[in-house]
């Protein structure tokens, strides 16, 4: 490594650190340009991107001086937020090395999400980039990094089920309308009391092309207002049972201590509805909905917890995704680090040597196999001069890499003196046969 | 065994491990292989039947091996048209075997060489036949329709969400596609009597003579009758539906052995 060049992740996610700690430490946008400001002006910190999301709030950097730059973002954190160490130190985690680009690689895949596969990281993390390479923070192994955790995350999405399962009780009820209903398009909804998880459930049928709605509550006028918002109607709470013949989905949520819909009710109503299946989602604690009433043929009787288990086992087809996922971001971290590693000068000068030594003897070769004539000292003499020749073009260009002193330049240096010999198609080849 | 009928039968092997291979690992390359491999089985099975037509005169159905190669026949045909408008994926899974199932067992069976009596031949004959063999085809794929109908509406009702939940399609297209059956089947199965009555009536001179075979043929069509019928006036659906396809068929398959093991 260039002087022990290192990638170094330090921070905090909602894994290490509670609400009340990221809060006091989230940046917002416009703090985002004064950070990346203060910070590369650290002589320690090389190239740096900041994160920072609701759930996490990392700095990712390269430095030659790993201490010293940990030391400078956490004398930085309690300076620009005013908060004194003791309250995030314990929180903060570190990674470097591959486990830095590991873990890069897991959060821009959402592997180490709170949501497991939830889609929003990626954008965050793609503006976090945007904005350093505004701020010209990002140099050659940055730049690198990142867009291979951008591929990465495209891997993971689309070659594992990461994201393919519901993970919250609206999208659960949703996917389970679909299952019965197959189009929910036209389906009539009646949601009985109101409810923030309740109300959300009618969105998502809603934005589903479910409707008309209706909505019954004790307060008629709040009834009124839901109802509104939906482009519904609001009905008396006694008429509940006249609507059952029509609708085809019913959330219910009052704060009733005991069953407002009974077995009883149900009387006459699938006769009345042709046998049309009909949904009832039973959202309230304690319940609405007599469970019993799932019994009765074409009626599906879903209460919160059967909601919850169902969601779990998303839950869990995602955590087994994710182990793909993982699978796929540790190869990758395998052929960051071959990258990374031949960014280093005193390989690089080797394999220049190497190559141009090699060209120089295969054209010896040649040159002698059509001098049959050339005596030994001939021949001696030739071996001299090309042998000159290649030390003194050699020379500055070796020079120069040993040399160049701008501290994130070299590796750029490097890295164009590598394509422009062509260093790496012989180095992929050697790692291969490894 | 002509080269055809063994081609038809390696088609119909593969399509059923290409569908069972779809329901288990959800992939949709393996499904459209399955089909078009399923669509290749059945375009050699036609010309199998067609082959024994033109050779015999008559729709090959004079004994075990004959009809249970063409009651194979009629359920891919059948099974393939209805895909066109339904896209039930895992429907496959059953079909293929069943099919399957029947030209195995017709292969296996001895084929008896039939020399026909001249009465057996005739218009009336090949539409009886014909309109019984597909409206029989139907709901047998309406009897596979209403098994995955139970089986899906199970794992809803039992809030099971295992291996069928994921893979089963709606209730509804579950429920629509056993009543195009039924639509599709009812008005042959009508048709089909019918025609057999006035053939009886020419041949036997008697439009029906109360054998246990038109017995149970007449039960037959009077459970499809009912079942369609509440459908219609009563909006009978899903699961008591579904369980009625299923009744209906068996007392349909009893009747098809009846013919040729009672």
């Amino acid at each position: 490594m260039v002087e022990n060049r290192e990638i170094v992740v330090i921070g905090l996610n909602h894994k290490t650190a509670p609400v009340e700690v990221r809060e006091c430490l989230a940046f917002s946008s416009e703090d985002n340009t004064k950070v990346l400001e203060i910070m590369c002006r650290e002589p320690s910190v090389d190239e740096i991107v900041l994160f920072s999301t609701c759930n996490r709030v990392e700095f990712l950097l390269t430095t030659k001086d790993m201490p010293r730059a940990v030391e400078a973002v956490k004398d930085f954190l309690a300076d620009f937020k005013k908060t004194p160490r003791s309250t995030f130190e314990q929180a903060l985690y570190l990674h470097s090395g591959d486990e830095a680009v590991r873990h890069m690689f897991r959060v821009a895949s959402s592997l180490d999400s709170m949501v497991v596969g939830e889609a929003q990281i990626l954008g965050q993390i793609k503006e976090s980039y945007r904005e350093a390479c505004n701020h010209r923070t990002c140099g050659v192994v940055l730049n690198r990094l990142m867009h291979r955790s951008f591929w990465v995350a495209k891997r993971v999405r689309t070659e594992t089920g990461i994201g393919d399962h519901a993970v919250s009780i609206s999208y659960a009820a949703v996917e389970l309308g679909r299952k019965i209903f197959g189009e929910l398009e036209g389906k009539a909804v009646l949601l009985i009391g109101a409810g923030e998880m309740a109300e959300l459930a009618v969105e998502h049928l809603f934005t589903n092309h479910a409707g008309p709605i209706f909505v019954a509550n004790r307060t008629f006028e709040r009834g009124l207002e839901i109802a509104e918002r939906f482009k519904g109607t609001a009905i008396r709470f006694e008429e509940i049972t006249e609507y059952l013949k029509q609708v085809d989905i019913v959330i219910s949520s009052t704060g009733a201590p005991d069953y407002i819909l009974r077995h009883t009710d149900f009387k006459g109503v699938m006769r009345a509805r042709k046998n049309r299946p009909l949904f009832l989602i039973d959202i309230a604690v304690p319940r609405d909905i007599d469970p019993e009433i799932n019994r009765i043929t074409n009626v599906y009787v879903y209460d919160i917890d059967d909601l919850q288990s169902a969601i779990q086992e998303n839950i869990d087809e995602r955590q087994r995704e994710a182990r793909k996922g993982e699978r796929i971001a540790d190869k990758a971290v395998v052929q960051f680090r071959r990258w990374f590693q031949s960014l280093d000068v005193v390989p690089t000068i080797i394999s220049l040597r190497e190559k141009v030594e090699a060209i120089r003897q295969a054209e010896l070769k040649k040159t002698f196999a059509s001098l049959a004539s050339a005596s030994e000292e001939d021949r001696a003499a030739i071996d001299r001069m090309t042998e000159a020749l290649v030390k003194k073009i050699l020379h500055d260009p070796t020079l120069f890499l040993k040399q160049s002193e701008q501290k994130d330049k070299k590796s750029l240096y490097v890295d164009i003196a590598r394509r422009l010999f062509k260093l790496d198609e012989r180095n992929d080849r050697g790692s291969n046969n490894e | 065994m002509s080269v055809l009928f063994a081609l038809t039968m390696g088609c119909y092997i593969a399509s059923l491990l290409g569908y069972q291979g779809y329901v288990l690992f959800q992939k949709r390359p393996v499904y459209r292989v399955a089909s078009i491999v399923l669509w290749v089985g059945f375009l050699c099975h036609t010309a199998v039947l067609a082959v024994k037509y033109f050779e015999a005169g008559h729709i090959p159905v004079q004994n075990l091996h004959e009809t249970l190669s063409t009651f194979g026949w009629a359920v891919v045909g059948v099974f393939l048209i209805l895909q066109i408008k339904f896209h039930l994926m895992v429907l496959g899974a059953l079909v293929a075997p069943l099919a399957t199932l029947s030209v195995v067992i017709a292969s296996i069976l001895p084929r008896p060489p039939v020399e026909l009596d001249p009465l057996f031949k005739g218009l009336w004959r090949t539409f009886h036949i014909g309109t019984l063999i597909v409206g029989n085809a139907a709901f047998a794929i309406a009897f596979l329709v209403g098994i995955l109908y139970l089986v899906q509406e199970k794992a809803i009702k039992d809030k099971k969400r295992g291996f069928f939940f994921r893979r089963l399609p709606s209730l509804k297209l579950l429920d629509s596609m056993g009543y195009s059956c039924l639509i599709v089947g009812f008005p042959m199965l009508t048709f089909g009597i019918i025609t057999g009555a006035i053939y009886a009536q020419m041949v036997l001179g008697r439009f029906w003579s109360w054998d246990p075979k038109e017995i149970l043929a007449g039960i037959t069509w009077l459970v499809y009758a009912a079942l369609l019928h509440e459908r219609l006036a009563v909006g009978w659906q899903g699961r008591r539906a579904a369980i009625m396809t299923i009744v209906g068929f068996v007392i349909l398959l009893f009747t098809f052995f009846l013919r040729f093991l009672g």
